[in-house]
């Protein structure tokens, strides 16, 4: 494959003139990074900054006795060794829960806990040093007495009467339940001529940002202001919480976020080390720094996915899907994760199964329980891959039952693509899908019929390679339905200030933050367009809430389709702006006008009239020549947010093409293919690349990665070497292309990309590893993730 | 030369360069904290992710396995170096044209490392398959990629320094 | 993650760091390549109060074959093992270990001598060594002594050096036109230590093999010979040896796989390796 070269405008909705949305230009930011000259907030050192190392439980749930800090204290460098009790003098405790999941409930968490460990890894004290190895020195001299209590680490027993309740004072160990049932469940499972019936089970994995989590508190008592370096996907909810907890006004605290080494929704919560580092700083007058080392990071960044899927599903044998019913169990963390609680993963799970498909028979339960393992939350793609690896494993295990290809069976029941405005059994709404289309392009693309014949014929050599399929919907864009109704200060809208300086050049400042995944080109690309210059004339603001607008950062596939809007409106408003002064100054009509590459121009004529640099240099330092009453306006700030639907769901359909040695039970990626639809493109490489990345994260969760727990609830295999993370080796090239389907909500019309991959891949692979084993008569694996060990028992081998 | 605290002198992107360090700093701290060199980045500081990748003597080594009193006489090469120099200008080129990098924090380690091979195979005389690109690759984890755009861009440039376009 | 202070000092020779070794007692270990010590003392595993780098010791960096033999340098890096021709030739099973172990980086630094005293049991080498019935030579305080392979992989991570010794290289029998090598591994990742693995070799005469050896690592504490398999290939009868490896072998179970599981891979990898010890190599 050859480097992708920026193309032409291909797949542009809008009209305008030297436009940037649908091209393939390279990220501004790159040619820094790829001299190592990013900088992250591991990198960043300030004037008198001390460190902080943490004492951590060795114990999932222990009573935390004396806690003796006299010998670390003394330790080489030590600044301040700080208990619990110390730092709950300074910050307040808060409480994970959202009253939009009814009935949700958590416990007070505090920065480091009072009286109470509950999983191993919780940090208990603080050591700040001069140097971070100083207060590493120093933690392993504090000495804390712990009495064991016992560990509730079995979500199917957690609930049981006999199970300690882990906050006594919740009354039992559950978090959140909901319940939903649409249409006649049980007439359509009378209705059906076969009924299939499994367990899914998805392993508990995390997000391994390849830069651990970070930051640097900077408490100045003389402007008493607290600036904050946040490795963060959220610089203003980071904002209004480090004020809220220390009992500030928002003013005085200013978050700023410069390069971030991925995050993937491991770093959009409140952490508690963080929140004591925020703390510290307050306490100390001095910047503290806290980066958590890998070991710390896999105890500590949230874990997600562990869920226990029992699912039925009803099929007739013309393949029609009558009916639909699953049972979802999470176990998280001792504690609900604040803000976004630890609920939304199952509360999707019910959302999204069986949303791409006609039959709207169905019933689903969740239940969330409290463990004394590290805690669970929000990690990219949120409940989509247990969704779709639910309901997609239900749709070849009955496209297999009745004999049915498996791509068959998916034409007979996804939502017809002239069917919307439709909406799911679960009552999400969805404004255009692109089903079939996505369906029938990615069968082409992977040329599926001369695969299977490939299969057959290697079949009789003994060699057994499988196809899975899944379609499925993302959730993107979301606008207030997603926290903001549940109480929680999570902006769902962005504000773009594009400004023009002296020189005729623009500046956009963005509410939405950059992670990697390409908002700085996306907003570049956009405001260029709007307003009309080169793309090089552009310089992007971001991550700093002293300096943007006030909005929700990235998280959620929103970057694009909510902040990219609010861009392309100011850009647009500033054009209007800058129009109006190039009018006064040519006497002409605003309407006559337009900004071309950079230039004034007429727009019947595209005639050049007067430089930007020129309008600039008259509207800054000659206002006096400009008509009287006239006043110029250089700045242009919009807001955005989707109103008429609660999210901008896309769609996509995903394969996998993989080869499993019978004899190893090993399993070999052949191929990947990803054909969705985010509506507008603004740069095809962009989402390209995070199809292809998500994908691989979804494929880590499908074979390699897991939390791995004793009943005592340690986690064994909390490093690199033991975790398995998916390095390139193991992985195929993944082929990407696209369906567009705009929203009409917006005037760019897109919508977001960021999940699609990590959502549809491991319910591909699961259904590719059955199908190579179908004809050796294993049973249906849906176990994740799946290893030798496994796939050798479905075979029988041992 | 024994205990805790030692003088070192040793050559880091062409410049000589004298310091006192303690024995227990790796390369990799050294280089970011008492030089400034922060292109060199601790992803996992026990030797899996290869985010921490430097040359020493020519070679690409893991700089959180190294001590710094190690690199006593040796020449030490970072991102920073390699990229002042120029020596990898195509290939950094490829990585920011085909996208090969999202968050960016692997890529110093992903192009010193790739330049080991597309040196050994232009001294070959081969240009490596995707293959042999992935498994070069094997110890340097990407976590925003997928891996896909950076073999591409290693394979192009393979090509393009092969004299194959 | 930063490794607790210690004290360092660079040998000059091998009799420098026996001294060293004397002046320290357990204290101090020995650092060669780095590649599994730094990791753990940056994880504070292990908590040695001087590390006695050896790496500029002159001549432990070198191969040679002579006296139907090969000898390898403690310092040899596996980078160096890997590209090197008189290992293809005359040790050809350490050549096919070589491209399994860690990744490019770790083996520019990571040494021979390193991966045997380390004795990890999943590692390659020291399965290597034992199939080729090679020997460890050691100097210590009492001078130079040498090991037989089988002799001085003690236990998991445990070796016949003594606490003021140095594994100074190993040496191996140079492969002969009747010497037959196998090696294969079942790792989930490229580069990962193996869930198991198996080095091989034998003595080809004809169609008939003898001198069978074959040596699984990842299935307990060292090394591991199966000897009843080694029987029953000696005797062509695959089945049977695949069966003997129940008596051979009890792997206890790991994070990556059951006893049970790596039992039946052990299985698989015997008869992966029957084939290549039945081809003469190219
Ligand atoms: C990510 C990763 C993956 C890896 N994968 C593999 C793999 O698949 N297979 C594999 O075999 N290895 C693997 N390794 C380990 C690597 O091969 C190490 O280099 C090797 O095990 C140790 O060699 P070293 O020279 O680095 O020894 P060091 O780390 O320096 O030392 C290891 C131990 O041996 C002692 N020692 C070293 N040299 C001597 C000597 N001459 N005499 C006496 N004692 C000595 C040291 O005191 C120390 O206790 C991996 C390492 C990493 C980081
Ligand atoms: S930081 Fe050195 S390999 Fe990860
Ligand atoms: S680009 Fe983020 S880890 Fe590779």
């Amino acid at each position: 494959m050859k480097i992708v070269e920026d193309f032409p405008p291909i797949l542009t909705a809008l009209d305008r003139p030297n436009s940037y949305i649908g091209r393939s230009v390279p990220r501004p930011n790159l040619a820094r990074l790829t001299q190592g000259r990013g900088q992250y907030v591991s990198d960043t050192v300030l004037p008198r900054m001390v460190h902080v190392a943490y004492a951590r439980s060795p114990y999932a749930h222990a009573r935390i006795g004396k806690i003796e800090t006299a010998l670390a204290k003394k330790s080489p460098g030590v600044v301040a060794v700080v208990t619990g009790a110390e730092l709950s003098k300074v910050i307040t405790p808060w409480v994970g829960v959202l009253t939009h999941l009814k009935g949700i409930k958590s416990a007070p968490q505090h920065a480091l806990p009072l009286d109470r460990a509950c999983w191993q890894g919780e940090a208990v004290c603080a050591v700040v040093a001069k140097t971070r190895a100083q207060a590493e020195d120093a933690v392993g001299l504090v000495d804390i007495h712990y009495e064991e209590l016992p560990a509730v680490t079995d979500m199917e027993t957690a609930l049981d009467a006999q199970t300690p309740v882990i906050h006594p004072e919740l009354g039992d160990n559950l978090t959140f339940a909901r319940s939903h049932e649409a249409g006649d469940v049980n007439k359509g499972f009378a209705d059906a001529d076969e009924i299939v019936e499994t367990t899914f089970v998805f392993g508990r994995h995390t997000g391994v940002t390849n830069e651990p989590r970070a930051i640097i508190a900077d408490w100045n008592p003389g402007e008493q202001r607290l600036t904050v370096y946040h490795g963060t996907q959220a610089p203003h909810m980071s904002q209004n919480l480090f004020a809220k907890h220390l009992g500030l006004a928002e003013q005085q605290v200013r978050v700023i976020t410069k390069d971030v080494g991925g995050s993937f929704g491991i770093k959009v919560h409140i952490y508690a080390d963080e929140m004591a580092v925020v703390a510290l700083s307050k306490m100390l007058n001095r910047p503290v720094k806290f980066v958590a080392d890998r070991i710390e990071s896999f105890v500590t960044d949230i874990h997600a996915r562990d869920h226990r899927v029992k699912a039925r599903i009803g099929v007739k044998k013309d393949g029609t899907i009558t009916a639909w019913e699953i049972d979802d169990l999470t176990g998280i963390g001792p504690y609900s994760v604040y803000p976004r609680t630890s609920g939304i993963e199952a509360n999707q799970v019910v959302n999204l199964s069986a949303a791409s498909y006609t039959c709207r028979n169905y019933r689903a339960k969740c239940r969330v329980v409290f463990l004394n393992k590290n805690v669970m939350c929000q990690y990219r793609a949120v409940g989509h891959p247990i969704a779709v690896a639910v309901t997609e494993g239900l749709v070849d295990l009955a496209a297999a039952k009745i004999g049915m290809d498996p791509v068959e069976i998916r034409r007979r029941n996804l939502i017809p693509d002239d069917a919307h405005p439709s909406s799911a059994p679960s009552g999400i709404k969805f404004e255009r899908l692109s089903h079939h289309a996505t369906l029938d392009q990615l069968t082409k693309m992977m040329k599926y019929d001369s695969l299977r014949a490939e299969q057959e014929r290697l079949r009789k050599q003994g060699i057994y390679r499988g196809i899975g399929f899944t379609s499925f919907v993302e959730i993107t864009n979301p606008s207030a339905a997603f926290y903001g109704v549940g109480g929680a200060r999570i902006s769902s809208q962005d504000g773009a200030t594009v400004k023009l300086d002296a020189q005729g050049n623009i500046s956009v400042h963005t509410s939405v933050t950059e992670q990697g995944q390409g908002a700085e080109s996306v907003m570049a690309q956009v405001a260029a367009s709007a307003f009309g210059v080169p793309i090089e004339r552009v310089r992007v603001i971001m991550g700093d809430t002293d300096n943007t607008p006030y909005g929700g950062g990235t998280w959620a596939s929103r970057g694009t389709g909510i902040g990219g809007e609010a861009t392309w409106q100011a850009g647009k408003a500033l054009r209007g702006n800058v129009l109006a002064i190039a009018a006064s100054i040519l006497q002409a009509k605003p309407e006559a006008l337009d900004i071309r590459n950079g230039i004034v121009v007429d727009k019947a004529t595209g005639n050049e009239r007067i430089g930007l640099d020129e309008v600039a240099r008259i509207a800054y330092f000659r206002p006096d020549t400009l008509p009287p009453g006239f006043q110029a306006e250089m700045i242009a700030t919009r807001h955005y947010v989707p109103r008429e639907f609660g999210f901008a769901f896309t769609n996509g359909a995903q394969a996998s093409y993989l080869e499993v040695d019978t004899d190893t039970g090993f399993v070999k990626l052949l191929k990947h293919w990803c054909v969705e639809d985010c509506g507008t493109i603004i740069n095809p490489q962009l989402v390209d690349e995070q199809v292809r990345g998500g994908v691989v994260q979804g494929i880590g969760g499908a074979l390699f990665e897991q939390c791995l727990y004793d009943e005592r609830g340690q986690m064994l295999n909390g490093n690199m070497a033991d975790y398995l993370v998916p390095m390139a080796a193991e992985l195929p090239d993944i082929e990407v292309a696209h369906q567009v389907s705009p929203t009409a909500e917006s005037e760019l019309g897109a919508k977001g990309a960021g999940e699609a991959g990590t959502a549809g891949a491991p319910g591909a692979v699961m259904n590719a590893i059955n199908d190579a084993l179908r004809p050796l008569g294993a049973k249906p694996l849906t176990d994740m993730p799946f290893t030798p060990d496994k796939i050798l028992r479905a075979l029988g081998r041992v | 030369m024994s205990g805790q605290i030692h003088d070192i002198t040793l050559t880091v992107n062409g410049q000589e360069i004298s310091e006192t360090v303690a024995a227990r700093v790796t390369i990799a701290d050294f280089l970011r904290d008492n030089l400034g060199l922060t292109g060199t980045r601790l992803g996992c500081e026990h030797g899996v992710c290869g985010t921490c990748t430097v040359r020493i003597d020519g070679v690409i080594t893991r700089g959180c396995l190294v001590l710094a009193v190690q690199c006593a006489g040796t020449r030490v090469e970072t991102i920073e170096g390699v990229s002042d120099t120029g020596e990898i200008a195509d290939l950094q080129d490829a990585f920011r044209r085909r996208n090969a990098l999202q968050c960016g924090f692997c890529t110093p380690g992903m192009l010193l490392t790739a330049q080991e091979l597309l040196t050994r195979a232009k001294d070959s005389g081969n240009v490596p398959s995707r293959e042999a690109i992935r498994e070069h690759l094997s110890g340097n984890y990407c976590r925003c990629t997928g891996y896909h755009a950076i073999v591409d861009a290693v394979e192009a440039v393979a090509q393009a320094r092969a004299g194959e376009k | 993650m930063k490794p607790a202070a210690f004290a360092y000092a660079k040998a000059r020779s091998l009799d420098h760091a026996v001294e060293l070794l004397g002046q320290h007692d357990d204290d101090a270990k020995l650092l060669a390549g780095g590649q599994s010590l730094m990791a753990s003392l940056n994880m504070r595993l292990s908590n040695p109060s001087i590390l006695i780098d050896i790496n500029g010791i002159a001549g432990l960096n070198v191969i040679a074959a002579r006296n139907d033999q090969v000898e390898i340098g403690a310092l040899v890096r596996h980078a160096q093992a890997e590209r090197s021709p008189d290992i293809a030739r005359h040790a050809p099973l350490i050549a096919l270990a070589m491209p399994h172990i860690a990744h490019p980086a770790i083996r520019n630094r990571g040494t021979i001598g390193g991966s045997l005293a380390y004795a990890d049991p999943a590692a390659e080498l020291p399965a290597c060594l034992v199939a080729l019935d090679g020997e460890a030579d050691i100097a210590g305080p009492q001078g130079k002594r040498s090991v037989k392979a089988a002799d001085f992989f003690k236990g998991m991570f445990e070796t016949a050096l003594g606490p003021q010794e140095i594994l100074a290289g190993i040496r191996v029998p140079a492969a002969t036109g009747q010497t037959r090598v196998g090696f294969s591994e079942l790792a989930r990742r490229h580069g990962d230590y193996a869930i198991v693995g198996l080095a091989a070799s034998a003595r080809a005469t004809g169609k008939r093999l003898s001198d069978v050896r074959l040596v699984y690592f990842g299935v307990g504490t060292a090394p591991t010979r199966a000897r009843n398999a080694e029987t029953a290939i000696a005797a062509d009868a695959i089945d049977d040896a695949v069966a003997a490896l129940a008596q051979d072998i009890d792997p206890p179970g790991d994070l990556q796989a059951s006893g049970e599981v790596k039992l039946h891979l052990a299985g698989v990898l015997l008869r992966r390796i029957a084939k290549q010890l039945a081809e003469p190599r190219p």
